[in-house]
C-alpha cells in the first residue's frame, strides 16, 4: 500500500513523459494537481488507518541487494507519518500554485513528481541504502528545478547547491558504510541496526562515523557552518522549488538525526550531545541575526530556515543529554523537534509561495522597493502577515506549540543554551515585524512605480491559504498530531537513553 | 581438479569469438562492398552465441584448464559477459558510421579479436598466457585506432603503439624476473615459490608486470595515450578502446595479485591504492576544463579506472572486493558506452557548447545522455552508484578508509565537469547555428544510447541478483 503512495507520482510522471507532444500544458498541470490530491488523500487514509501504539505500520520488506544486506524496507511510524502528510500537502499546494507556470511545463511537472516520490520515499524508508538513494535523487531533481526554472544567477546557485549537498550526501554514505561494516552481521537495515547498535563503546571509530553522519546531515539541514549553499539556492530558485526545498528537503537532514543517528548510535550521541546542542544554538542565533540584516525578502526567509532548523538541532541534542533529566523532558524535546519540522514545512512553504507572488508582480525581492502593500493588496497582506506571525511563533499557530515543547524539553538538561536560544525568538519576531512594516505599511511603493499590480489570485490563495489554515488548526488542536508523534518520540528518547 | 583438464568445451565463448572472427574475415573478403553487413551479422551472432554459452557456463563450478594456465570461474564469466555485451553495444553505435565504409569487415573482425584478448586477460593464470593475452588485446586496437586513416587517427595510433610496445617490453622483463625467482610462470606455483624469493626481485618484477596492465587499463602513470586515442580515433573505436581493455586488464591485475602474490611480503595493496588515488585525482583534475566532449570522456574514464582500482587494492582483504569489481565494471561499461553512443549519434557536435539546446531537438537522446553522465557521477539509482557503494565498502573494509575519503572528494569534484556538459543540453537557443551541429547520424546510435542508459538504470535496480551471481 505504502509503495503505491510513494511511487504513484513517479509513475504518473513517466506516463506524462511518454505522452505525445501535442498534449496541452493545461492538461498536464491539472493532471499534476489531481495526482497530488489523490496522493494526499491516500496519505490521509494511511493516517486514519494507522494505530500510533503499533510501532511501524504498513511495513514492506523485500530483499534488494542481498549481497550487502540491503532491502527495500519501508514503513511508517509516528515520526514519518506526519512528515509524509506534510510533504503530500505541500506538494499539492505547489501543484496548485504552479498552475500558472508557463515555461517548459511538462519537464517541470515531471521533475516535481519525481521529487514528490523521493521525498515521500525518504521519510518512509527503513534501509540506509534506500534512504540514501532517495536522498541523492532529491538533490539531482532539485538541481534541475533551480537551474532550469530559477532566475537571477540560477545556474551558479544550482551548481553550488549540487556540489555542496552532494558532498554532504557522500560523507553520509561513508558514515553508512561505517555502520554497515561495524554491524555483525553486516547490514544496512535501520531496524536491525537499531536493535543492535553496532558502534556502542567503540571509541574513536564510533566518533568518526558519528562525525560523518552528522556532517552529512548537517549540510542538508543546514546548520551553521554548513549553511552557505542555502541562501543563493533559495533566492534563485522558483517559488515552488523554494517551498519544497525549505519545506521538505531541509527536513531530510533533521529527520536523519531522529531516524538514524539517535537510535543507531545512542552511546556516541550522548557522548557528543553537547556539541550538537551548541551547533543548534549557534544556528538559531546566527540564522536570526543574519536574517535581520537582509534587505532581500527571500534571503531573509531563507535565513529564518537556518534559525528554525537550529531549534530542531537543539532539541535532538538536548534529548541526548541524559544526565540530570527525566525521560519525559527528552520525549517532549523529540516531540517538539518533529512538530517543528512539520510546522516549519507548512509555514515556510507558505512564505516562499507568497514571496513568489510578490516576485511575479514586482520582479524583485528587494524590500526597499515595496511599501504600503497592505492597502494596495489587502488579501496578500493578510496572508503574509498570518504566515509571518506563524513563523515567529505566535501562540495559536503550530510554531508556538513546537517551539514551546522544544524549550520546555531542553531547559532541564541544557538551561544556558536554551536561554540563549530563546533570544532567537525575539530576533525572529523583530525581523518579521520589521519586514511587515517595510513592505506593507507606509506609503505605497512598487518597483515600477505604477502601483502594485493586483492582489493574490484565487489560484494562489487556494494554494497558500490551506497551509496557513492547517498551521492554525495544529496550533489550536494539536492533539491529533501529538497522539501520533508522542509514542514514537518516546521510543526515540528511550533508545537514546539505552 | 587435475592439471590434465584439457576440455575445450569450457572455452566455448572464446572459441565462438574466434570462429566469428575467422568466418567474418573470410566472408568479408568475398563479399561485395555493399553487402559487408553480412559480416556484422556474423559478428553479432558470434557475440550472442558466446553470451549464451558464457551464461550457461556460470552455472558450472570453477575449473582450471590447460595445465592450470587458464581459469574458468566467476571472474572470467563476468569478463566474458561484460565484454560480449560491450562489443554488441559498440557494434550498435558504430553501424551508422562504419556501415558501408571500405573497412567495415576489418573493423568488426578487429573488434572481435580485441574483445577476445580482453577475455583472455581475465582468465589467464599464467604469466606467459598473460603476455599473449596482452598482445592479443593490444594489437587489434592499434590497427583500429588508425583505421580511419586521418591525421589525428594515425598520430594517435602511433602514440598508442609506441606506449604499448614500451610497456609490453617492460612487462616481459617483469615476467622474466618473476619466472627467474619463482621458477615457474603458473600463478599457483608462484604463490608457493615467491614468498621465499628475494623481496626486491619480486617487487621489481611485480611493478614491471603491472606496467603492462596499467597501460592496458589507462591508469596513471601510463595514461597519456588515452585522451589522444579517444579524441583522434573514430568515435566507435574510441568507445571500444576506452571500455573493453579495462575489463580484462583490471580482472587480470586482480587475479595476478590475489593468486600469485597473495603471500609475498610486498605491500601491493598500498601500491595499488596509491596508483588508484593518483589516477582518480589526476583524471578528474584534467577533465575539469576540457571543452572537447571526447577528451572529457577520456579523462573521465581515467578517473573511473581510479575508482575501479580501489576494488583491486582491497583484493583478498574484503569479501566484497571481487563482486564490487565485477559489478562496477559492468556498470561502467554500459554507462560509458551509452555516453559514447550519444557522441556517435551526434558526430558533428564536438565541443560542449555544440550540445546547446539538445533537449528540445532530441528529447530522448538528451535524457539518455543525462542518465549516463549522472550515472558516471554515481548518482542512484544508476548502476555505477551500486558499483561505487560496493567498492567504497570494500575499500573501507580493507582498511583503506583514506582512499574512500579521497574517492568521495573526487566524486564531488567530478560533478562539476559532468554538469558542464549537462548544462548546455537544456539551454535554449533562439536561432539555430548555421551548420547544424546536432544533426543525428542515424538510427543505431540513438538505439545504442537508449540501451546503454536503460541498462545502466536496470543494473542499478536489479543489482541484487547480479551481485549474487558474482559473489559465488
Amino acid at each position: 500500500v505504502l509503495t503505491v503512495v510513494v511511487f504513484l507520482p513517479l509513475a504518473v510522471g513517466l506516463v506524462l513523459l511518454a505522452l505525445p507532444r501535442r498534449l496541452p500544458d493545461r492538461a498536464i498541470r491539472w493532471i499534476w494537481v489531481a495526482v497530488s490530491a489523490v496522493d494526499l488523500a491516500l496519505v490521509v487514509a494511511l493516517w486514519i488507518g494507522y494505530d500510533p501504539a503499533s510501532g511501524i505500520g504498513y511495513e514492506a520488506n523485500l530483499a534488494w541487494i542481498p549481497t550487502v544486506s540491503s532491502g527495500y524496507h519501508i514503513g511508517v511510524d509516528g515520526l514519518s507519518l506526519p512528515l509524509a502528510a506534510m510533504t503530500a500537502g505541500l506538494f499539492l499546494a505547489c501543484a496548485i500554485y504552479s498552475l500558472r507556470e508557463p515555461k517548459r511545463v511538462r519537464a517541470y511537472v515531471v521533475l516535481f513528481l519525481l521529487l514528490h516520490t523521493v521525498s515521500l520515499g525518504l521519510f518512509v524508508s527503513l534501509d540506509l541504502i534506500l534512504f540514501f538513494v532517495f536522498f541523492d535523487v532529491s538533490i539531482v531533481a532539485m538541481y534541475f528545478i533551480i537551474a532550469g526554472w530559477g532566475h537571477g544567477n540560477a545556474r551558479r546557485s544550482a551548481l553550488m547547491f549540487f556540489l555542496y549537498t552532494f558532498l554532504g550526501s557522500l560523507v553520509l554514505l561513508l558514515g553508512f558504510i561505517g555502520l554497515y561494516l561495524a554491524a555483525e552481521p553486516h547490514t544496512f537495515d535501520i531496524i536491525e541496526l537499531t536493535a543492535r547498535p553496532p558502534l556502542d563503546g567503540k571509541g574513536p571509530l564510533a566518533g568518526l562515523v558519528l562525525l560523518a553522519l552528522v556532517v552529512g546531515l548537517a549540510i542538508k539541514t543546514p546548520t551553521v557552518p554548513f549553511h552557505s549553499w542555502l541562501p543563493p539556492a533559495h533566492s534563485d530558485a522558483p517559488a515552488a522549488g523554494s517551498a519544497i526545498l525549505a519545506g521538505v528537503l531541509l527536513k531530510l537532514g533533521t529527520f536523519g538525526f531522529v531516524r538514524i543517528v539517535m537510535p543507531i548510535m545512542p552511546d556516541t550521541w550522548r557522548q557528543y550531545a553537547l556539541v550538537i546542542v551548541v551547533v543548534g544554538v549557534v544556528s538559531v542565533v546566527y540564522g536570526a541575526l543574519v536574517a535581520l540584516a537582509q534587505t532581500d525578502l527571500k534571503r531573509m526567509i531563507a535565513y529564518t530556515s537556518v534559525n528554525h532548523m537550529g531549534y530542531v538541532i537543539l532539541a535532538v541534542g538536548a534529548a541526548g543529554l541524559v544526565a540530570g533529566t527525566g525521560e519525559q523532558a527528552r520525549t517532549l524535546a523529540v516531540t517538539g523537534a518533529v512538530m517543528q519540522m512539520v510546522s516549519h514545512g507548512l509555514i515556510t512553504g507558505a512564505l516562499f509561495l507568497l514571496t513568489g507572488v510578490l516576485y511575479a508582480r514586482g520582479g524583485t525581492y528587494d524590500m526597499a522597493a515595496y511599501g504600503g502593500l497592505a492597502r494596495a493588496a489587502p488579501r496578500f497582506g493578510l496572508l503574509f502577515a498570518a504566515a509571518a506571525f506563524a513563523s515567529l511563533g505566535l501562540p495559536g499557530f503550530s510554531g508556538f506549540i513546537a517551539e514551546f515543547q522544544i524549550f520546555t524539553g531542553s531547559l532541564d538538561s541544557a538551561p544556558v543554551p536554551t536561554a540563549i536560544a530563546v533570544t532567537g525568538i525575539i530576533l525572529t519576531a523583530a525581523l518579521f515585524l520589521l519586514a511587515l512594516q517595510r513592505v506593507f505599511l507606509g506609503s505605497t511603493r512598487s518597483p515600477d512605480g505604477r502601483g502594485f499590480l493586483g492582489d493574490v489570485t484565487v489560484v494562489e490563495t487556494s494554494a497558500i491559504a490551506p497551509l496557513l489554515v492547517l498551521t492554525v488548526v495544529i496550533g489550536i488542536f494539536p492533539r491529533f498530531l501529538l497522539d501520533v508523534i508522542e509514542p514514537a518520540a518516546r521510543a526515540v528518547a528511550e533508545l537514546v537513553a539505552r | 581438479m587435475t592439471g590434465m583438464n584439457e576440455n575445450v568445451g569450457v572455452l566455448l565463448p572464446e572459441l565462438l569469438l574466434v570462429l566469428a572472427a575467422v568466418a567474418g574475415l573470410l566472408a568479408g573478403s568475398w563479399l561485395p562492398r555493399d553487402r559487408q553487413w553480412v559480416v556484422r551479422l556474423i559478428a553479432m551472432a558470434g557475440c550472442v552465441a558466446g553470451l549464451v554459452a558464457a551464461i550457461v557456463d556460470l552455472t558450472r563450478p570453477a575449473q582450471r584448464v590447460f595445465a592450470g594456465s587458464y581459469i574458468v570461474d566467476v571472474g572470467l564469466g563476468a569478463a566474458r559477459i561484460i565484454v560480449l555485451l560491450s562489443i554488441l553495444l559498440t557494434i550498435g553505435l558504430s553501424v551508422d558510421r562504419v556501415g558501408g565504409s571500405p573497412r567495415e569487415t576489418e573493423f568488426y573482425v578487429l573488434l572481435l579479436l580485441g574483445g577476445l584478448g580482453g577475455i583472455a586477460l581475465a582468465g589467464a593464470n599464467d604469466l606467459l598466457l598473460l603476455v599473449a593475452a596482452f598482445l592479443l588485446a593490444s594489437i587489434p586496437l592499434y590497427a583500429l585506432t588508425g583505421i580511419a586513416c586521418t591525421g589525428p587517427g594515425t598520430e594517435a595510433a602511433m602514440k598508442y603503439y609506441l606506449m604499448g610496445a614500451l610497456s609490453g617490453v617492460t612487462m616481459l622483463v617483469g615476467v622474466t624476473l618473476l619466472f627467474g625467482v619463482g621458477r615457474s610462470t603458473l600463478y599457483t606455483d608462484l604463490a608457493v615459490a615467491l614468498p621465499g624469493a628475494p623481496r626486491a626481485a619480486v617487487a621489481v618484477g611485480l611493478v614491471a608486470v603491472l606496467a603492462g596492465l596499467l597501460f592496458k587499463i589507462g591508469a596513471v602513470p601510463l595514461h597519456f595515450w588515452v585522451p589522444d586515442v579517444v579524441q583522434g580515433a573514430t568515435t566507435p573505436v574510441a568507445a571500444f578502446v576506452a571500455t573493453i581493455p579495462k575489463i580484462g586488464g583490471l580482472l587480470a591485475i586482480y587475479r595476478l595479485l590475489s593468486t600469485a602474490l597473495v603471500a609475498v611480503e610486498v605491500d601491493w595493496s598500498l601500491l595499488v591504492a596509491v596508483i588508484a588515488a593518483v589516477t582518480m585525482t589526476l583524471g578528474n583534475l584534467a577533465a575539469f576544463f576540457q571543452d572537447d566532449v571526447r577528451r572529457l570522456l577520456a579523462y573521465s574514464t581515467i578517473s573511473q579506472v581510479g575508482y575501479l582500482l580501489m576494488a583491486v587494492a582491497a583484493a583478498d582483504r574484503a569479501v566484497l572486493a571481487l563482486p564490487a569489481l565485477g559489478f562496477y565494471l559492468a556498470a561502467y561499461a554500459v554507462t560509458n558506452l551509452g555516453a559514447f553512443a550519444v557522441v556517435a549519434q551526434l558526430p558533428h557536435a564536438r565541443t560542449l557548447a555544440d550540445y546547446r539546446d539538445m533537449a528540445t531537438r532530441h528529447r530522448w537522446l538528451a535524457l539518455s545522455l543525462v542518465i549516463c553522465l549522472l550515472g558516471l557521477i554515481g548518482t542512484p539509482p544508476t548502476a555505477v552508484f551500486i558499483g561505487k557503494l560496493t567498492v567504497f565498502t570494500a575499500a573501507v573494509d580493507a582498511g583503506l578508509g583514506w582512499l574512500a575519503v579521497l574517492a568521495v572528494v573526487n566524486s564531488v569534484a567530478s560533478v562539476f565537469y559532468y554538469l558542464r556538459w549537462i548544462a548546455p543540453v537544456f539551454r535554449r537557443l533562439t536561432t539555430a547555428p548555421a551548420p547544424d551541429v546536432l544533426l543525428p547520424a542515424g538510427r543505431w546510435g540513438a538505439i545504442s544510447a537508449y540501451t546503454g542508459a536503460g541498462a545502466s538504470l536496470l543494473f542499478g535496480v536489479l543489482a541484487g541478483p547480479v551481485l549474487a551471481v558474482l559473489e559465488r
